[in-house]
């Protein structure tokens, strides 16, 4: 086993990257994932890692290097945060539609304006179109475990897509908690070698990238990534018995708390997820049979184990961590879906919560909580979407 | 030709096979076609090295016919052709006339 330190969630990422050591890396640091790439640079610098560093003039820069070191045949990784992910945007579409396995780490931070610089999934939630796979984290070691897992899950052969791990800004990138790290060696030979599919390096067998592609074409290019995209699940749990061999952590496609016998759940995503559990803990002491589901692979999202997993349970409450002014919350929106999907009807609220940065706390949680099973009781939503932690 | 179905094509939109740009005959975008007059012509080679298509074949240093099948017609070897003694080699000729 490896060894167990106190790092921040930012230091566990740079850590699994310098484990990983990807061909290239292409960023141009934002807060809050500047120590990342802070931590990293070191790591070339000090000759740990065979990466060539490409240090650009913007992140729409950054992901366009990307995606020539990966159309070339690297292994290629990159971080960033709001702004930056947001400049990428139309280079983000690029990987995915080019089929490149670009893996980066998104410490998610608000969309500006207001500016701000904190935590919220804004940034994550804008990019779920952009046909990349996403893996959300709730804390450290999750972020570490999900970023090692993702690269087998982006390279795999059925897949060949970009992902994006996920984790809070600064309530996990910049807070010291206590994890495991695996050996060097044991990550390396997880990994594996990166072999690309058709690298422009192999000047034996040129070949064009990015050609023009008209309506007689296009439509069949999307079709085949999606049912590239409708592959990841089986390869996400697959990936997952292989890393649980290793470190003895087990993953899923969500994480199910005291779900089994639930009547009332709460869908919530990455850290804040860990304070809903504890106050679960309260509540289920008191005879309440509440539950709580953690999704973890956000793209694609499995909707009919999602379903399965909430068939049973009477009341949910979904959490959106971001916005769609005008519509539910993206959580919500995935979850009324995947309930359409089996039939069952529950009864659901939508709250937005903990928007730049604002804390979730406990008593959120317990306010929530009285709330659905006050819905449970009388069997009425009074309100399908409201925001709480706010100030009227 | 039988269109291809996506589970025939290649990841990524990538082409394998180099070079096929020749398979695709943009002769057919011609509004005007170049004609080159042989007697007039003092073998300078300037449309050779001027068209952006590669549609003036060359052979042992010497111009022959143009490549219709993808000479899109721009004119570019009449404009910049010297001809002989105030005669120009290649004349643009409406298509279809």
């Amino acid at each position: 086993m490896g060894k167990k330190l106190a790092v921040t969630g930012n230091q566990a990422i740079a850590e699994a990257m310098r484990q990983i050591n990807p061909d290239v890396c292409a960023a141009y640091p934002i807060t809050p994932s500047t120590e990342v790439m802070q931590r990293f640079a070191a790591f070339v610098a000090d000759g740990k890692v065979g990466t060539e560093l490409v240090t650009v003039e913007s992140e729409h820069s950054a992901m366009s290097a990307c995606i020539g070191a990966s159309a070339a045949g690297g292994r290629v990784m990159t971080a960033t945060s709001s702004q930056g992910l947001a400049l990428m945007w139309e280079m983000l579409h690029i990987a995915s539609g080019m089929r490149l396995p670009v893996v980066m780490t998104l410490v998610n931070r608000a969309l500006s304006a207001p500016i701000n610089i904190h935590g919220d999934h804004s940034d994550g939630m804008g990019s779920r179109d952009c046909g990349w796979i996403q893996l959300y984290s709730e804390n450290a070691q999750e972020a570490y475990d999900n970023l090692i897992q993702a690269i087998r899950i982006a390279e795999h052969e059925s897949v060949r897509l970009p992902a994006m791990v996920c984790m809070d800004g600064f309530i996990i990138s910049h807070s010291i908690e206590s994890m495991e790290f695996l050996p060097d060696e044991t990550v390396k030979e997880f990994i594996g070698e990166f072999k690309p599919t058709h690298p422009l390096l192999d000047v034996d067998n040129p070949v064009t990238y990015g050609p023009l592609v008209l309506p007689d074409y296009f439509i069949e290019f999307k079709r085949a990534q999606h049912e590239a995209m409708s592959h990841v699940k089986d390869v996400v749990l697959e990936v997952a018995k292989e890393f649980e061999k290793i470190s003895g952590r087990s993953y899923g496609l969500f994480e199910s708390y005291r779900l089994d016998d639930a009547d009332i759940a709460i869908v919530i995503l990455n850290s804040a997820a860990g304070t809903a559990k504890d106050v679960i803990d309260v509540f289920r002491d008191k005879g309440l049979k509440v539950g709580l589901l953690k999704p973890r692979l956000f793209r694609p999202f499995p909707y009919e184990e999602v379903a399965q997993a909430l068939a049973n349970v009477k009341v949910i409450g979904v959490l959106d961590r971001a916005e769609s002014l005008g519509g539910f919350g993206p959580m919500f929106m995935e979850i009324a879906s995947a309930m359409m999907t089996n039939g069952s009807n529950p009864l659901m609220v939508n709250k937005i919560y903990g928007l730049g940065g604002r804390d979730f706390m406990p008593e959120h949680a317990e306010a929530v909580i009285n709330e659905l099973k006050e819905i449970m009781d009388t069997g009425k939503v009074k309100v399908l979407k409201e925001y709480i932690g706010v100030r009227e | 030709m039988k269109l291809k179905g996506w589970k025939e094509l290649e990841i990524g939109a990538v082409i394998p096979e180099p070079g096929n740009a020749d398979n695709y005959n943009t002769g057919s975008w011609r509004a005007f076609r170049p004609q080159w007059i042989e007697d007039n012509c003092i073998q300078c080679l300037f449309c050779w090295i001027y068209c952006p298509d590669s549609a003036v074949t060359v052979k042992d240093g010497k111009r022959g016919e143009f490549d219709y099948d993808h000479c899109k017609g721009c004119g570019i070897c009449a404009n910049e052709c010297p001809g002989k003694k105030g005669n120009k080699a290649i004349v643009m000729v409406e298509e279809g006339k």
